[in-house]
């Protein structure tokens, strides 16, 4: 599934380093920028991490680990996350979480068995009002109901289909 | 030919995930095919989310919106004359006959029963612009700010009486005076944009729909406390949030309103924007500041209070989103103005945010003492799903479900607090008949099993045990001592918890057992189960 080259890895981490280090509180932002370039946070990218802000490894894994937001592996292509929050659930987040699991054919916190998506519950999206709502990368969707679900899934890499 | 016509798609993400993009590119397609010269402005959402996409025509009388379009729709919009079709009384008439058709925006009972003051310009404007800004009082009380010694801005917050409006509800006045009277330099302003509360989203509306706000409150809390530089902590679920509060802070900076010199008057303040990842328990103020200083988000002990010992060590304002938005309208037109709205202790305006089962969800901005039935009856307009109401949850996943017989109580904070109520930051999610409050109370012990930050062993341990009572619950197994057992454990979790994460985890929970308690009674077999309560319907 990863296919970064070390010299990828490399580089994102110094460039990230290299942002943020002079900043006070620097870790979470940097963490930030590695992941977004990575697509997740590499177990080599620890140690060179923890040098440059004089902390010790345990404390920037400590920090990877505490964070939901923060992956330790390569992400499906499409990261699917379904609100499971109580204003969505009062509008049937649980009936679109059972159909989204049939659809993508995996179940919640898995990844589909073609890799292409990851199924996530989330608490809350701030479109309460909207609901039931979901995020696919970093785009919103609200009013998702099993069959926009599907129209949204099937429209996402048109190439591929 | 006269200028050319000013339509309005919001670009919040309230609007964009019902298609808001989508319909707004539709409109300059179809524009363009028609020759028809048009200036789409991306504006914020006015917080009618079911409303939403509301695209809005600028005429003589007017701005008229037409509400939920869809991309599909535009183009029988334009048949119909949109946008410049629409000018003068037949215009209007014609316009009024569009199915979608929603007359004067300003002039819906929706928007016109409420008072607006910290959402005063949300929908109006260009979020980041501040021309537009200006144009609606923007900056009007930095400036005044800019001409005061901080004693005075100090004074004019406290008489404001606004109160911390993240659920807390401490004096805002008070924690500024703190931090205005600590010697120890550099200070810093905190704005916890950490919204986590699920049902709540009134901070992302300021965010995305006039940031603006909240800069201008950060920086007269700067000027009160003496700070010069203020983080912003966002949550990462909002990467929206993060994008518009960029593109505000520095549109402030190019037009001399943040940064070195605030409005030529020497005095400086600027703003970071800061991402979380993904941590409920960082909306908790200490473990916010941990965050930002990049450690886990583990609660600290007070005291220390934050304002004396807060980031990096130094004295620190921390406000939410909403308490700092308000700032700049209470330093505009006075203390006095503000508080003139309210009852008791609970002064100025409530930012209810109605949602979950309604037909109209949205954002409500009203005078302390409002009720739920109001809310339910001028504004909700009923459940979404046509069901009777049976459950309402207030204040966020801490907050206690409120059952029918308070639902006239008005919503002040000392009112809620008689009924070991919260008010918190105002959410309302309403459930219909369909609603078990069984598993609801099981969804509050599991949420704080997953966000707990394990500090503590009431809320790491309690949470979890809570979640197995209650599955024996539903399960029927030993109903009675399990309730037993889960009043005890939610009693030590009330008394031992550290934070509001373990300490106000029961409240859904004893709330859902002491008013649905036919619900924790189900698993039992039919013989011995008492009569299901007949829901409560809105009267």
């Amino acid at each position: 599934m990863s296919g970064l080259a070390p010299a990828d890895v490399r580089g994102a981490v110094a460039r990230a380093i290299e942002r943020h280090v002079a900043r006070p509180g620097a870790l979470l932002p940097l963490l930030h920028d590695v992941q977004h370039e990575l697509g997740y946070i590499p177990a080599e990218s620890v140690e060179p991490i923890a040098r440059s802000l004089n902390l010790s490894r345990a404390e920037v894994h400590g920090v990877i680990t505490y964070y939901h937001h923060f992956r330790q592996h390569a992400p499906a292509r499409h990261v699917v996350q379904l609100c499971q929050a109580e204003a969505c659930q009062s509008r049937g987040a649980e009936a679109l979480a059972t159909h989204a699991q049939a659809k993508l054919g995996c179940s919640m916190n898995s990844s589909s068995p073609d890799g292409r998506f990851a199924l996530e519950p989330v608490y809350c999206l701030g479109l309460c009002a909207s609901s039931p709502s979901m995020m696919i990368g970093e785009r919103v969707f609200g009013r998702v109901t099993p069959q926009r679900f599907d129209q949204l899934i099937s429209a996402l890499d048109p190439g591929d289909n | 030919m006269g200028a050319p016509s000013t339509v309005y798609v919001p670009r919040d993400s309230s609007s964009v995930a019902v298609g808001a993009d989508q319909v707004a590119d539709t409109i300059a397609v179809e524009a363009a095919r028609r020759g028809i010269e048009l200036q789409i402005v991306r504006n914020g959402s006015r917080g009618l989310a079911w409303l939403e996409p509301l695209v809005e025509c600028a005429t003589e009388s007017g701005r008229i919106g037409f509400g939920p379009v869809q991309a599909q729709d535009v183009a029988g919009l334009f048949d119909a004359g949109f946008p410049a079709g629409f000018a003068g009384d037949a215009g209007l008439a014609k316009a009024a006959r569009h199915p979608l058709a929603l007359g004067q925006v300003e002039e819906l009972p929706y928007l016109k029963s409420q008072q607006r003051l910290t959402f005063a310009r949300i929908g109006l404007t260009d979020p980041v612009s501040v021309d537009d800004y200006i144009a609606h009082e923007g900056f009007a009380g930095l400036r005044r700010a800019l001409s005061m010694p901080p004693e005075a801005i100090v004074n004019q917050v406290i008489e404001s009486g606004l109160r911390g409006r993240g659920g807390a509800a401490f004096p805002t006045g008070i924690k500024w005076q703190t931090a205005m009277r600590a010697t120890a330099k550099p200070k810093y302003v905190v704005c916890n944009a950490d919204e986590g509360d699920s049902g709540s989203f009134a901070d992302r509306l300021i965010m995305e729909s006039d940031p603006l706000a909240l800069i201008e409150g950060m920086t007269i809390a700067g000027l009160a406390a003496g700070a010069e530089l203020g983080y912003i902590y966002v949550r990462s679920e909002y990467p929206d949030s993060v994008r518009a509060l960029e593109q505000a802070a520095q549109a402030a900076r190019e037009a001399g309103t943040l940064g070195a010199n605030l409005l030529g008057s020497g005095r400086r303040f600027d703003v970071v924007v800061r991402m979380g990842a993904g941590s409920y328990v960082c909306g908790e103020e200490t473990a916010m500041l941990e965050s930002l200083e990049g450690r886990r988000g583990i609660v600290r002990a007070k005291p220390p209070l934050p304002a004396l010992h807060g980031l990096f060590g130094q004295p620190t304002v921390i406000n939410n989103v909403v308490t700092l938005a308000t700032v700049p309208v209470v330093l505009a037109r006075g203390a006095a103005y503000y508080k003139d709205f309210g009852v008791g202790r609970s002064r100025g305006t409530l930012c209810v945010q109605l949602a979950g089962n309604v037909r109209h969800g949205g954002l409500i901005e009203v005078a302390f003492g409002v009720t739920l039935r109001d809310l339910l009856q001028r504004w909700g307009d009923g459940t979404a799903s046509g069901r009777p109401v049976r459950a309402i949850q207030v204040g966020g996943p801490l907050g206690t479900y409120v059952p029918p017989s308070q639902w006239d109580t008005p919503l002040d904070y000392e009112a809620y607090a008689k009924f070991a109520g919260v008010v918190g930051h105002g959410s309302v999610v309403v459930h219909d008949d369909s609603v078990n409050l069984a598993r609801m109370a099981r969804f509050a012990m599991q949420f704080c099993a997953f966000e707990s930050c394990g500090k503590c062993t009431p809320c790491r341990i309690g949470s979890v045990r809570g979640v197995e009572v209650m599955d024996r619950i539903i399960a029927g197994h030993e109903v009675p001592r399990q309730i037993a057992l889960l009043r005890d454990l939610c009693d030590t979790m009330v008394s031992g918890s550290l934070c509001a994460m373990g300490g106000m985890t029961p409240f859904p929970v004893l709330s859902a057992l002491d008013h649905y308690p036919e619900d924790f009674q189900k698993g039992l077999d039919d013989a011995s189960r008492p009569n299901p309560q007949e829901p409560a319907a809105v009267a």
